[in-house]
């Protein structure tokens, strides 16, 4: 059975099962007790699990980093919210230098069982400075996880096993997907790390999105049938590592990719997708590898800019002709 | 009894620690403003709060940015403006000291239109010294230590004053930019709100320390409590730092001890957990209902003054707002403006690509 729920929610559940399921879990963040978060995944969780479970932090995102991994390196679970991906910049250094190279430069003594929970992206008119869409920034970091959910099951499914993983993960949720609805099982499941989901089948293209951009994919997809283009569409989810084989299989039987972030292109997560594809498909593409991204200057506030700087559904639609060799129709 | 010294603009003053009581009585052997330079502050202090409803409006209407209110602090606001010379001074602002942007000589129909996402219109105009509104925590503290380094090391007669919150100084930045400052003896004044509350998170909870001001001892400066709903001691706190930090004595830290009366910005819900009993003890303390009583008890403030007062300063802020609304919106090709000195060829092909209705 499967009820539909927020994508808030079923991140919600996740995090209540598992402090139920684990005395070890706590969390830790800027705002996540009394107020229940900037994004109200943590709304009640003071309540039930008391302030020595919830915490609030003081506005320090490197010593809420840091602390985490202390607790973590003792054996506690802890689950860290950064109010933003963005606020995660101050507390880089802890991520990459520490949480990430603890286990390997204690030669596997010390483990970082943390999870860091933050959302990106933008069209929020949060601005320059707080509307990034860092996949590459982690994806890019030996001794990380990195994973990006864009359903509500996989975000409840794919939290308890971020909790439950004895690596550090960094959980990047979307801002945009917080309120989107959609079918949750019931009980205690967990969704995998490290595996790609296929959410259509196709025979003339393979679409691979990365965090929401997936979901704009599958929009995209469905718009295609009436041009007569079977889009294939895969849900990244799993930025580190990477699920090659379902793509692989994938551009070999269509021959044809599009691969599409809402971040910068250039050295991104794209960037990384064309090129492994290329090394692993190279015999069997019949078309160069179109890589979309965001517009490559700092998000603008202005609404109107903002929407022109972010991919949207058309523009995937447009790169998918190109690549199969379709005249543009409108332009 | 002789009568009381004043402060005004052009005479050195003395730090006080509060000089009007919340009753509207001046505080035994405190020194008021003189009458003149008083009403110019409740006249700020005024326009401020006015404009904060008036756009809090505006943006439930969807016609305004996400907004940071300053009611409650207009006194801190408005008294450490006051403080320094919009001629030589530099200010370097966070969010919610908008007012004091605007005293420092950034038209208010400039900043509206940011807040609008104009783009031409909202540029800071040549000759002001503001620095643009930093939304990143504490970010500007290190910036702001390095301006005054720098004019110090240029042998400029320029002091800087930068903002910062309660919660702002738990941030790494603080700490760096504070510590940088003392070891330089920039010419700057840090002047810290304590407005009890980031976002949902208390004071309480943001430090142990009973006060933000004993921090300075750490840094090897100065540091002064000083009641933050009192613009005349706001503002006696500030000039004696800012004229110290302007004779070489390098920095101070004001910690002006405040309440904020409204939300951390226009997204938040503090119903969700404010106690209701700590604003209405605020309210006790409104910084501009004090000096109107001060006023009123020197016969220079009446129910009519304050409404002309309240209709003239509405006027000016629409004429102001609708200058913001009526000005040049963006263009699409801005987008790919001021990324780089020199454009590099993949700006150049999107910017093109643009212009011809692709992106």
């Amino acid at each position: 059975m499967a009820e539909d729920k927020l994508y808030r929610v079923a991140l919600r559940e996740a995090l209540t099962e598992e402090m139920a399921r684990d005395d070890s879990v706590f969390l830790i963040g800027e705002d996540i007790g009394k107020f229940g978060g900037a994004y109200r995944v943590t709304d009640g969780l003071l309540d039930r699990f008391g302030p020595d479970r919830v915490v609030d932090a003081p506005i320090a995102e490197e010593a809420i980093i840091g602390t985490a991994i202390g607790a973590a390196m003792l054996g506690l679970r802890p689950v860290v919210e950064m109010m933003t991906i963005n606020f995660s910049l101050i507390a880089y250094d802890q991520i990459v230098n520490n949480a990430a190279k603890i286990r390997y430069m204690f030669g596997g003594e010390a483990k970082v069982p943390m999870v860091v929970r933050m959302p990106g992206g933008a069209g929020h008119q949060l601005s320059a400075q707080h509307s990034h869409s860092f996949e590459v920034l982690y994806g890019l970091i030996p001794g990380l996880l990195v994973v990006a959910p864009t359903t509500p099951e996989d975000a409840k499914g794919m939290l308890k096993s971020a909790i439950r993983s004895d690596n550090p993960v960094m959980f990047l949720e979307s801002m945009s997907l917080y309120n989107v609805r959609g079918p949750v099982p019931d009980g205690d499941y967990t969704t995998p790390i490290g595996k790609a989901a296929v959410r259509r089948r196709g025979s003339d293209v393979t679409i691979v999105g990365v965090s929401r951009m997936a979901v704009l994919a599958h929009e995209a997809a469905k718009q295609l049938e009436e041009e007569d283009i079977d889009a294939e569409v895969i849900d990244l989810r799993s930025i580190r590592p990477i699920d090659w084989n379902p793509i692989v299989e994938s551009v070999k039987r269509t021959s044809r990719a599009v691969v599409v972030e809402e971040g910068w292109a250039t050295y991104g997560a794209t960037a990384e997708l064309a090129a492994g594809i290329q090394e692993r498909c190279f015999d069997y593409l019949d078309a160069p590898i179109l890589r979309l991204g965001g517009a490559q200057v700092p998000m603008p506030y202005s609404l109107p800019l903002e929407k022109m700087s972010i991919p949207t559904a058309e523009d995937i639609k447009r790169l998918v002709r190109r690549t199969v060799g379709k005249r543009e129709v409108d332009a | 009894m002789s009568a009381r010294a004043v402060v005004s603009k052009n005479r050195p003053v003395a730090m006080q620690r509060q000089v009007l009581q919340p009753d509207g009585k001046l505080v035994d052997g405190a020194q008021p403003m003189e009458e003149e330079f008083l009403l110019e502050a409740l006249r700020w202090m005024m326009k401020s709060r006015l404009y904060d409803h008036r756009v809090i409006g505006l943006q439930r209407q969807g016609q305004f940015g996400v907004y940071s209110p300053g009611m409650g602090q207009e006194a801190s606001i408005v008294g450490s403006a006051m403080a320094v010379d919009p001629a030589r001074d530099w200010m370097v602002p966070q969010y919610r000291e908008l007012m004091a942007s605007v005293h420092h000589g950034l038209p208010l129909e400039v900043i509206s239109s940011q807040y609008l996402g104009k783009i031409g219109p909202a540029r800071i105009p040549e000759g002001v010294k503001v620095l643009p509104t930093q939304v990143a925590i504490a970010a500007q503290l290190p910036q702001a230590t390095g301006l005054a380094w720098g004019l110090k090391l240029r042998g400029e007669d320029s002091v800087v004053i930068a903002y910062i919150g309660d919660g702002g100084s738990s941030e790494g930045d603080f700490h760096e930019g504070l510590n940088l400052a003392g070891v330089t003896k920039a010419p700057i004044v840090f002047f810290l709100s304590n407005n009890q509350w980031a976002i949902s998170t208390s004071r309480r909870v943001q430090t142990a320390t009973r006060s933000f001001a004993l921090r300075a001892a750490g840094y090897g400066f100065d540091g002064v409590e000083v009641d933050g709903n009192d613009v005349m001691a706001v503002y006696a706190a500030t000039r004696a730092a800012v004229d110290k930090a302007r004779k070489g004595g390098g920095p101070s830290l004001v910690e002006a001890t405040t309440y904020r009366m409204s939300f951390h910005n226009t997204t938040d819900n503090p119903s969700r957990y404010q106690d209701p009993k700590d604003y209405e003890e605020a309210k006790t303390r409104d910084p501009i209902e004090r000096v109107q009583k001060y006023l009123a008890s020197i016969g220079l403030w009446d129910g009519k003054k304050d409404e002309a007062w309240t209709e003239e300063l509405r006027e000016e802020n629409d004429r102001a707002l609708k200058l913001a609304a009526e000005a040049q919106p963006p263009n699409p090709d801005d987008v790919f403006a001021n990324v780089y000195q020199d454009p590099p060829l993949r700006i150049v092909r999107q910017r093109s690509e643009l212009a011809g209705g692709q992106r």
